[in-house]
Order: C-alpha cells, then sequence, then structure tokens
C-alpha cells in the first residue's frame, strides 16, 4: 500500500500566542514494503509526521492518500478504524500497561474488533512464540526485561496483522546489542511482506544495512530524501 | 451482532480488571455508593413496611367508627345511640368502645389502655405489651399500679404479655375489663368513647354514613377508607421530607462520583492514552467506562439494598431509633414483614444510580477523547 | 405536599435533569450548527467532532431517562389511586386535573421522537463525512420544546392534585354514555373498531414486509406504523380490554397492566412500542439512501430494523387476537 503525502502542514495552539507550525509543508511518498527512517532531531516534527501516516491526527492541511483512500480528512472515528487494520505501533517507551500480563497487554488492538476469542488466544500465543515469548505469558509486564518489553511491544503491533509496521525511536532505551538485535527483527518484518516506518536520531538505526531510505526533517521540513 | 456483543464482553472484562487494579479508589467509591444506597432504601423500605403493617391492622378494624362530637371536640356517647341507630340495612355489627390513654410518670410515657371483650380479663387482671414490660420491669405474675382519676390507686396483676409479633403497634398497649376502665377514668355506665360499626358490602358504606348522619347529627363517622387514604399519604410525605434531607447527602455524592471520575491519576491518563493508541476508539473508551459505572453502580445498588433489608427486617431498623424514640418512649422492638415493590424500586435507582450516571458523563467524556498521539509526543 | 411523595420527586427530578441535559446539547449542537467545517484540519474542527461523542451520550442517556419515567410515570398513577376518592387505577389519578393526560401523551411523544433521533445518529456515525449532522441537530432543537413543555404540564399536574377532588375513573371515563375523546372512543362500534384494526395489522405487516425486502419506502412504513399504532390503542380501549376483563362494559387500558389479568398488558404494550418506534426509524433512516457514503448502511439496517418491527407488529397483533380468542366473554348478542 503505498503512502502519498501532498503538501502536509499541521498546526498546534491555533489562534493562541503559543501556536507553532510543527509541520511546514511536506511532500513525499513511502513505497510499500521497504524500511524507511526519518532522521532528525527532536522537535524536528518526524513523530508529528508519522503520526499523521499512522492515523493518531489529522493534518490541518494537505492530503494524505493510503493506497487510493483520502485519510486526510476522515473523522476520528474512521481514522481509527483504518488504522487498526492497516498500522501497528512500536512507541518509544513501549507504552505496556502495567499489571495486565504480557497476554493481555497483546491482545490489546484486538478488543474492539470483537473476535472470538479463541482465535485471539491462539494469534497471540503464535506471535509470542516467534518472539520466543511463549514463557512469559502470564507474567504481568513488569517483570519484564528492557528487550523482553520492545519485544512484547512488538507482538502487539502485530496482533491484528497490520500492513505498515510504524516505530518511534525504538531503540531510544535499548543498549547497543538490543538495538542490533531490534535491526535484525525490523529485517525480519520486511521479508514477511510489511512496510516499515521508523523514526529515529541513533545512528544504529538510520546507519544500518536494514534501511532502505532515510529521510531527514528538520524544523517540520524534509532536508535530504537518500533512498 | 456477535462481534458487538463480544467487544462488549471484553470491554467488561478489561474494565473489571482495571477495577480491581486500582483496589483502594474503586473500593473508597463502592463504599460511598453503598453507603447512599444504603440511607435512601432504609428510609423507604422502613416507611413502605410502615404503611403495609398499618394496611393490615386496619383491615381489622370496623369500616365506621362514630364518635360523639361537643363543641367540636370528641366526647364521650351515650350508649343508648346504639338502640337510636335501630336497624340499618347492611349493618352486620354495632358495639360501643373504651378505650383511651393512660400517663405514667414513673417511666414518662403513655400507654394506650383499651379494653378486652366482657368474658376476657378479670376484673383485677390485665394484658400488657412488651413494650410497657421492658420498661417497667414487668413479668407475668407482677403487679402494676395504676392511680385512678380520684386518686385511689388500683394494682392489677399482669396475666399476660402481648404476642410481641405485633409489637409494632401493641408496644404501648394495655388491655384491662370493661370495669376496671370505668373504675380507673371514672366514667359511668351507660357511655362509651366511641361506636364501631361493619358494613358488609363496601359500596354500602357511603349509604350507611348518609343515614347516620341525618340520625345522629352530633356525631362524626370516620371511615375506614378514609383513614386508610389518610395514612397512604402521611406516609409517602413523611418519606418524601427524609428524602429532602437526604438531598445534601446525595448531592455531595454527586460531586463526589464527579471528582473521581474526572480527577484520574497520570497513570490512568497513560492508560487510557495507550488503549487510544493501539486503535481504541473513543466510543471503545467510553463504552469500557460506561461499563465501570453500570459495575460498580449494580454492585453498590445490591449492597446497599441489602444491608437496609437487612437493616430494617431484622435488625428493627436499628439505626432510626434515636429518631423514632423522640416521638414515642415506648420504642418498639418490632420485626415487620417484608415488603418489596417495584415502584419503590424505581424511585430508588432514580435517587442514586441517575445522579451518579449523570454526574460522570462529562468527565468520561472528557477522559475518553485524549488525544491518540500523545503517547508519542 | 403532593411534591413529596418520593415517586413524583423522583419524576420532576428526572424531567428537570432530562431538560438540563438537553439544554446542554442544544447548546453545544448550536455550537456545531454555525461553525461546522468537515473539510478543515483546524484544531476547531476537532475539537467539535470531539463535542459530537458528548452530545450523542448525553442525548442517549436523556432518552432511557425519559423512557425509564414514562414507565414510572404509570406505576406511579397507579399506586397513587389509592389516595383519591374515586380512583381504581391510573386511569382516575390521570383524572385528577387536566394535566395528567396532556403530561402522559407527550411522554409518549418524547420517546418516539427520542428513538428516532438515536436511529438517525446511528445512522450519521456510520458516514465519514457526517452527512446527516445539520439534520440531525436541527431535529435535537425541534425535540428540545417538547421535553420543557413535558417538565411544564407535569409539575402542573403534581402540583395541581386535590385528593378531596372525587376523580372519576376507568367505570365513568370509558363509558359510552359519557362525553369526551375518551368516551367517544369506548363508543366506537366494537365491530367497525375491530375491522379497522384488523385492516390496519394487515396493512402495516405488509408495508413492513415489503419495505424489509425492497429497503425502500420507508416512510410509507413509518406512516402506516403510526397509523396502526393510534388505532392499536383505540381498539384496546374500545374491544380488547373488554375480551380481557371478561366484561362488557370495562374499557380500561391500564388495568390490564395488573396481575389479575396476567400481565398481559405488557405483553400487549411492549412489542407495540417497539414496532412503532422502529417503524418510525426506517421513515427516518431510509431517505437518505442517496448519499453515498450512506448507501451501505442503508441497505443493511433498513431490512434489519423493519423485519425486526414486523416481527414485534406480529406478536402484538398475535396476543391481541389470543387474548379476544381465549376469552370468555360472548359479544354475538350485544353487538351483532
Amino acid at each position: 500500500m503505498t503512502i502519498q503525502l501532498t503538501n502536509i502542514k499541521k498546526a498546534y495552539n491555533q489562534g493562541k500566542p503559543n501556536e507553532f507550525w510543527a509541520i511546514q509543508g511536506v511532500s513525499i511518498d513511502f513505497e510499500p514494503n521497504r524500511v524507511s527512517c526519518l532522521k532528525g532531531a527532536s522537535g524536528s516534527g518526524k513523530t508529528t509526521l508519522l503520526s499523521m501516516i499512522g492515523c493518531l491526527t489529522r493534518p490541518t492541511s494537505g492530503r494524505i492518500l493510503l493506497g487510493d483512500r483520502v485519510i486526510s480528512s476522515l473523522p476520528e472515528r474512521f481514522l481509527t478504524e483504518v488504522r487498526r487494520h492497516t498500522f501497528g505501533f512500536i512507541f518509544q517507551r513501549f507504552n505496556l500497561i502495567p499489571g495486565l500480563s504480557v497476554l493481555e497487554n497483546i491482545m490489546l488492538p484486538a478488543y474492539p474488533l470483537g473476535l472470538p476469542y479463541t482465535q485471539l488466544i491462539a494469534s497471540a500465543k503464535r506471535l509470542l512464540k516467534e518472539f520466543n515469548l511463549s514463557a512469559k505469558a502470564d507474567n504481568p509486564v513488569e517483570w519484564l526485561s528492557g528487550g523482553e518489553a520492545q519485544r512484547v511491544a512488538i507482538c502487539r503491533a502485530l496482533i491484528n496483522d497490520p500492513q505498515i509496521v510504524i516505530a518511534d525511536e525504538p531503540t531510544a532505551n535499548l543498549d547497543s546489542k538490543l538495538s542490533y538485535e531490534f535491526m535484525g527483527l525490523i529485517d525480519e518484518l520486511q521479508q514477511s511482506g510489511k512496510t516499515i516506518l521508523l523514526t529515529s536520531h541513533d545512528s544504529a538505526v538510520y546507519d544500518s544495512v536494514v534501511v532502505d531510505r532515510v529521510v531527514e526533517m528538520r524544523d517540520g521540513i524534509v532536508l535530504t530524501d537518500a533512498g | 451482532m456477535l462481534y458487538f456483543l463480544r467487544k462488549q464482553k471484553y470491554l467488561i472484562d478489561y474494565t473489571l480488571s482495571s477495577l480491581l487494579r486500582r483496589k483502594g479508589k474503586s473500593l473508597g467509591l463502592l463504599a460511598v455508593y453503598s453507603m447512599i444506597v444504603f440511607m435512601l432504601a432504609s428510609v423507604t423500605l422502613f416507611s413502605h413496611a410502615l404503611r403495609h403493617e398499618a394496611g393490615l391492622m386496619l383491615q381489622a378494624s370496623p369500616e365506621i367508627i362514630l364518635q360523639r362530637m361537643e363543641a367540636g371536640r370528641h366526647a364521650m356517647i351515650p350508649a343508648d345511640y346504639l338502640q337510636r341507630i335501630g336497624q340499618l340495612r347492611g349493618v352486620k355489627q354495632k358495639a360501643g368502645r373504651l378505650w383511651g390513654y393512660y400517663y405514667d410518670p414513673a417511666v414518662k410515657a403513655n400507654y394506650t389502655i383499651m379494653t378486652g371483650g366482657q368474658s376476657e380479663t378479670p376484673l383485677t387482671n390485665i394484658i400488657i405489651g412488651t413494650g410497657i414490660a421492658r420498661a417497667r420491669g414487668l413479668d407475668v405474675g407482677d403487679y402494676l399500679t395504676l392511680r385512678s382519676q380520684n386518686g385511689e390507686a388500683f394494682s392489677f396483676q399482669i396475666s399476660a404479655l402481648l404476642d410481641d409479633k405485633s409489637e409494632l403497634v401493641s408496644a404501648d398497649l394495655l388491655l384491662m375489663s370493661p370495669q376496671a376502665f370505668r373504675r380507673v377514668f371514672n366514667i359511668p355506665e351507660g357511655l362509651y368513647t366511641d361506636l364501631v360499626l361493619s358494613v358488609r358490602n363496601p359500596r354500602e358504606v357511603i349509604k350507611v354514613v348518609e343515614k347516620l348522619t341525618q340520625l345522629l347529627p352530633d356525631t362524626r363517622p370516620i371511615l375506614r377508607d378514609e383513614v386508610l387514604r389518610t395514612y397512604d399519604s402521611v406516609f409517602s410525605w413523611r418519606q418524601g421530607i427524609l428524602f429532602v434531607l437526604l438531598t445534601g447527602s446525595i448531592l455531595a455524592f454527586v460531586i463526589f462520583a464527579w471528582d473521581k471520575a474526572s480527577g484520574l491519576s497520570a497513570e490512568e491518563r497513560r492508560e487510557i492514552g495507550i488503549l487510544k493508541a493501539v486503535g481504541w476508539e473513543t466510543a471503545d473508551v467510553m463504552r469500557m467506562k460506561f461499563w465501570e459505572g453500570m459495575i460498580i453502580s449494580l454492585t453498590a445498588f445490591l449492597i446497599g439494598y441489602l444491608a437496609a433489608y437487612a437493616h430494617v427486617f431484622y435488625a428493627s431498623a436499628s439505626l432510626f431509633e434515636p429518631v423514632l424514640k423522640g416521638w414515642a418512649v415506648l420504642y418498639p422492638q418490632f420485626r415487620l414483614t417484608p415488603f418489596v415493590d417495584g415502584l419503590q424500586l424505581a424511585t430508588l435507582f432514580f435517587f442514586s444510580v441517575l445522579p451518579y450516571i449523570v454526574a460522570t458523563i462529562i468527565p468520561i467524556w472528557r477522559t475518553s477523547i485524549a488525544d491518540p498521539d500523545a503517547v508519542m509526543r | 405536599m403532593m411534591l413529596l411523595n418520593p415517586a413524583i420527586m423522583a419524576l420532576v427530578m428526572v424531567s428537570a435533569v432530562v431538560c438540563l441535559m438537553m439544554l446542554l446539547a442544544s447548546g453545544f449542537a448550536v455550537r456545531v450548527l454555525l461553525r461546522w467545517d468537515i473539510d478543515s484540519g483546524s484544531e476547531r474542527q476537532l475539537r467539535l467532532e470531539r463535542r459530537t461523542y458528548l452530545i450523542s451520550t448525553l442525548l442517549i442517556w436523556a432518552f432511557s431517562f425519559q423512557l425509564m419515567s414514562l414507565l414510572l410515570f404509570i406505576y406511579n398513577a397507579e399506586s397513587m389511586s389509592g389516595q383519591f376518592v374515586g380512583a381504581m387505577c391510573a386511569t382516575g389519578v390521570l383524572n385528577v386535573n387536566a394535566w395528567g393526560w396532556p403530561t402522559l401523551f407527550l411522554k409518549m411523544g418524547v420517546f418516539f421522537s427520542g428513538a428516532v433521533w438515536i436511529a438517525l445518529n446511528y445512522l450519521d456515525n456510520q458516514g465519514y463525512d457526517y452527512p446527516l449532522i445539520r439534520y440531525k441537530y436541527l431535529l435535537l432543537l425541534a425535540i428540545l420544546p417538547l421535553v420543557i413543555t413535558e417538565l411544564i404540564l407535569q409539575l402542573l399536574y403534581f402540583t395541581n392534585m386535590d385528593p378531596n377532588v372525587i376523580t372519576s375513573c376507568c367505570g365513568t371515563l370509558f363509558s359510552a354514555q359519557s362525553e369526551g375523546v375518551a368516551a367517544e372512543v369506548s363508543g366506537l362500534s366494537p365491530s367497525s373498531m375491530s375491522l379497522g384494526f384488523a385492516f390496519t395489522g394487515v396493512m402495516v405487516i405488509s408495508s413492513g414486509v415489503w419495505v424489509a425486502l425492497r429497503g425502500q419506502n420507508g416512510w410509507l412504513f413509518a406512516l402506516l406504523g403510526s397509523t396502526a399504532f393510534i388505532v392499536a390503542l383505540m381498539s384496546i380501549v374500545s374491544f380488547i380490554s373488554l375480551y380481557i376483563y371478561e366484561h362488557p362494559h370495562h374499557h380500561c387500558p391500564f388495568c390490564i397492566l395488573k396481575s389479575g389479568h396476567d400481565y398481559v398488558g405488557y405483553i400487549l404494550y411492549v412489542p407495540l412500542f417497539i414496532a412503532t418506534a422502529l417503524a418510525l426509524s426506517v421513515g427516518a433512516v431510509s431517505p437518505w439512501r442517496g448519499i453515498s457514503s450512506l448507501t451501505p448502511t442503508i441497505e443493511s439496517i433498513v431490512p434489519r430494523l423493519s423485519w425486526i418491527a414486523v416481527m414485534f407488529f406480529a406478536l402484538f397483533y398475535l396476543v391481541a387476537t389470543w387474548s379476544v380468542w381465549t376469552s370468555h366473554l360472548t359479544m354475538m348478542e350485544v353487538w351483532w
């Protein structure tokens, strides 16, 4: 599924004294089944851009095409609908819910779909096995190490079998060995046909051989685009 | 449809686990909520049961009571009025009654004195209610001395205590023979407190009353149905006044619920943010919160209502004792007949669950519209 | 004095709360109507869109409360019958003054308009461009005066209750000899009334089946549904109740709710009200099939709602026929 952005702008605190434009006119396409990395300092707008692509928020102006569907003017309800079926998210701080078990955390994104429980459990267990976490299935997430927590977060991102995986600063809380392993997992995901969008200012990510394309951003515009 | 139901089940599962994870907060809310239901339900159950009891008691009383009026006040009625009534169509039975009140300075309480049938009580024996027995420390076989109108003292032996099943109405009751009553209160033969008539067919009551007022213009007939009607409205507005008094606590509860629903901890806020980010829609979060409210409301309603039920029907509404004791020194230790009806439940629901729901609508909405991209910032 | 009755307090409170919620929702709705711009991605538009969730929630609750208060209103009238001379059931209590019946009818009106609004709101939420937002909020603004009038009428009704007035109960109100609308309904010739009842029954069910199969012309179903509703209520007063009571002159529409008649009233009224509300909703939903973002939803829900409505109508007519059929009352010599 191709992603096409045309002249995207995004403002925060519109009409107030602290108004600021996080994205100031970005036009860019992303090809399917490739690993792309948005690189830039914090505040460069890469996270905002990713959250607009990932249907987490709507651009103030501009047009986003996802396949042949315009998503830039969809109301939140339908953005969520698209997001559930198309995107999987891996967040910088993993964002697992403490108190819930590993299994429950992984199944969270699937609850609103109302699938049969047996089917839910089966796909969650299959993912856990794939990521060598089967033994931890019933542990609370607080007991996990950083690397394990990250893998649980990946499992959660994959539970609804999305076509596009979005990872925001995925290695910020990992040491270099784990970062390296993470890029290996990204490679596997790409092998299995997923499109992957990353943001990072970690060279272990954007200099990795796994990454097909690096887009550098600064102050809400695209600086360089090397693919 | 199946998908919808399964989704609701997942949301309920989730909200249950999140309630359990925040035991302190949930239990605090549950306790206050149950307390409100408990207070309201106690008042309702108690006054309904009293009304019910009063209705049952009146069921056995005669259809018409005839009192003689003198200068607008109740006066003794001569026995020959019974003859003057003569044969009225539809009147099954007519009789004179003797009853009155006796103030006992020893316990600073009023006894209700009634006369049993002629043969039942020997002249020197009395039967007393358990309230009097408790207050004076008396039992069967003991003696109770009453001072008569003209200063004489009469001693009576207690031959029996009244059945404590009917204690609500009989706690302060004292039964003696008519002769003894006339001696104690100095009432000459040929006078009664009032007359009672029982009428077979309820439709004829009005006709009988019309004839009575023509025959005996100085009397006032009191109809049982009218008394029942008055009881009905008196009990419901008494309960209403208590509800008005409880409005303050309901309002406090509303504010408490609003505060609990809007004052989320940072952790809870983050949790909602994560849910939205991983694909929950605003409406999903609101539904999840709706189920949370339903679970809490249902539990609190059940706990509060059952506790009130136990309080009123098994513990004799003991928490109301200090309030009611102001009205009657001889507080009865009664056991009410359990009595529940739908209207009562619905009213309770409107006074407890509805305020909770209304109080939480806006806070829940505010929580649910959290930006899904907030967790990425 | 009467206001201190807890059930009455609850009813007045519910009406006041519903009114407040509707006012709040209407205030937001007006803001939405004035500033709505679906093409904009501005923060204001995002805020407005989020506000629609609040409006929906407020209204769904308000209408549910309204439904509960309709039930409580009838229960309460039933239970107060002991407090008025001449009242034997809800009819007598509603007759205590001029405001009783109008309040009841308004409550029913609010219930049906609420059902229509919820259907419209559901439909609008299925379209990604909020195609009906203006219509549904205009409808909301139209319902608001109904709710406010209901609050006022109900208050007048309860404050003007005088226990000393001798009221007339179902025996006199619904007797063919007296005057007024109620008497006229009871005096309607049962034979022609039962023909009308059967006719509207056949019409509404066949139109429902037709709409369900074709997925079009929902307005016809709504129209016939509301006609059938009114005819059904009149028929209950005119002849169905007679068969249930097995008494040739007892025309009361409330006494059938009592235990003495196996609560058969509930099996009559509940399906009838649900079916009518659904038929009206079908009527409100089906005209929008031309809007492309709604077409798929309408194509799936119009038949579904219609089938359910037909089912409930059928249930109502079956129960009504059954209670006439199994009754021991014979009206042969009396009517024809």
